[in-house]
């Protein structure tokens, strides 16, 4: 029987910490919209999201009122668009009408205007990655992900000096917005299939038809929880942290398993990430203050950030036996009002960011940096990020905003869930000689298990 | 189908007689109430059979959730898995 205690605290939860299910995302295979003729192709994608993703807003807000709990965002995401177009290269076509089909759902992003280039380029993938610019600028929903590098491919530093150019370019079609196309633009190594976030998700080769992942939320939880014991040691603070994740991804798997059988699509997984957004109170930047430090980009935040992320994956592992897509805590600049702060007081740098993604999932994520910001650095930035996922076995990724026209300590501001930033300074000296170089980074020695 | 309705507000004579009076009009049974004042609020939890009611659970928590306004309390049904969800291994 439940107690009246567990009744409020779930109570609470939702209306006091930001509990919510951050994104219930939708992956659709369109491998069967492959076709020789272009127009053709466009018109079965188009119908195949809408015929599949019809249902996916109603369902989302009956499940909201029932069971209590805000569901913000929907979304779809589709087979990699690189495959998909191939035939007739036909891939700003289909950008668009999955920007039609999108709208036409109501959906807030679609994803999955991808590549997965990790060991090579084909011809038609490096004609594809150069359409990327143009895609998401002149699309509002669409999303775009190319991995580059992976444990077993290593890093393909061919494709990570093209993407350089691709996200300059991307950031110099949307100026007059500060960039935004960038932010719809995700670089990986090791990515997954099943991740429901965007702007990396994308509906993998080895899914199904269609599938239901769900990504929870709650770092207003995970603080509040720590707020009640401000005397513990960080044994005991990884035990709650641990707990509290336990109950949120619980909440995910439900809404999870009850969308994927109204929608007649499979469950997929469910998503741990603690992921913020630039409201007060959902932010995982004032968790990590909340552990001790003064502000996050202290001495002690990467460690800080390993705790958190290793008992909200424990915690969540010990809910679900469906767990996967990325998994951790998010550090997204824009998105995370502790972390907004702390860049703009220069508490926060790059290079600490850096650090923290070698221990918390995901990345380099929606971080705004001067606009004159070269190529080549962008292509570092993306070969360092790149290096510690192929070394460290895990996903990481760069969503970088070279914001044209603005300099180190002013701010862009995206709206929404994209936020606000402050631009960060990058190291002024220049990698040019090492990205021209091109090949690929062999993978690395733990690769090799069989 | 049972769901849990919880009532939050300041404390006011004839809460619990508009709540039930309410629940009743819709065909939903009460199985189990407690009721308690935390922080000066008037804090009342409800399990409640929900499987007579002719209204979709969405439907309902809609007319619960007006009806609260009125009375001036917060009123609440979710469905009682979430709690299960969360609270039970």
């Amino acid at each position: 029987m439940l107690t009246s205690k567990e009744i409020i605290e779930t109570i609470n939860m939702i209306d006091n910490q930001h509990l919510d299910i951050r994104a219930i995302t939708l992956g659709i295979s369109l491998f069967a919209c492959i076709r020789g003729n272009a127009a053709e192709t466009e018109r079965c994608v188009y119908d195949t999201v809408c015929r599949r993703a019809e249902k996916l807003v109603p369902t989302a807000a009956m499940l909201s009122a029932e069971y209590g709990i805000p569901i913000v965002n929907k979304r779809v995401s589709v087979s990699p668009i690189s495959l998909i177009g191939a035939p007739n290269s036909n891939y700003i076509g289909i950008a668009k009408a999955l920007d039609r089909a999108a709208a036409a759902c109501g959906i807030d992003f679609i994803g999955g205007y991808t590549a997965l280039v990790h060991k090579a380029m084909t011809s038609y993938e490096e004609e594809f990655l150069n359409t990327i610019p143009e895609a998401l600028s002149g699309t509002e929903k669409v999303c775009s992900s190319v991995n580059v590098a992976s444990v077993r491919a290593g890093i393909n530093m061919d494709a990570v000096a093209l993407m350089g150019k691709v996200i300059k370019k991307s950031a110099e079609l949307t100026a007059e917005k500060g960039g935004i196309a960038c932010a719809k633009l995700v670089v990986f190594a090791n990515a997954v299939e099943d991740n429901p976030f965007m702007a990396g998700a994308f509906n993998g080769i080895g899914e199904g038809d269609c599938v239901v992942n769900v990504g929870v939320s709650g770092p207003g939880v995970v603080k509040k929880a720590l707020e009640s014991c401000p005397g513990a040691d960080l044994t005991e603070v990884a035990e709650v942290i641990k707990k509290t994740a336990f109950k949120i991804t619980r909440a995910g798997e439900l809404v999870a398993r009850e969308a994927a059988k109204r929608l007649g699509a499979q469950f997929g997984i469910v998503d741990l990430s603690l992921a913020p957004t630039p409201v007060l109170g959902d932010s995982v930047a004032h968790i990590l203050e909340e552990i001790g430090l003064e502000s996050v980009g202290a001495c002690g935040t990467t460690a800080a950030l390993a705790l958190l992320n290793d008992a909200v994956k424990k915690g969540g592992t010990m809910a679900s036996s469906r767990v996967g897509g990325l998994s951790g805590a998010f550090i997204p600049m824009s998105e995370d009002i502790g972390m907004i702060e702390a860049a703009a007081k220069g508490a926060l740098k790059l290079e600490k960011l850096e650090a923290m993604t070698a221990v918390c999932s995901v990345g380099l994520d929606m971080i705004a940096i001067p606009g004159d910001t070269s190529c080549e650095v962008i292509s570092a930035i993306i070969a360092d990020e790149a290096a510690i996922g192929v070394v460290n076995n895990k996903t990481t990724a760069v969503r970088v905003i070279p914001v044209p026209g603005k300099g180190v300590g002013e701010f862009v501001e995206f709206g929404g869930l994209l936020g606000r930033a402050p631009i960060i300074a990058v190291n002024p000296y220049s990698p040019a000689k090492f990205i021209s170089r091109g090949g690929r980074i062999p993978a690395p020695i733990h690769s090799n298990k069989n | 189908m049972r769901a849990i309705v919880s009532v939050i507000g300041k404390d006011k004579p004839g809460i619990i007689a508009a709540v039930s009076g309410a629940l009743y009009e819709h065909g939903i049974n009460i199985e189990d109430i407690s009721q308690t004042i935390m922080q000066e609020y008037f804090t009342m939890i409800m399990l409640v059979d929900i499987s007579r009611c002719p209204l979709e659970l969405a439907e309902l928590s809609r007319i619960l959730e007006e009806k609260g306004r009125q009375w001036g309390v917060s009123v609440r049904i979710q469905h009682e898995d979430i709690f299960n969800a969360m609270h039970k291994i």
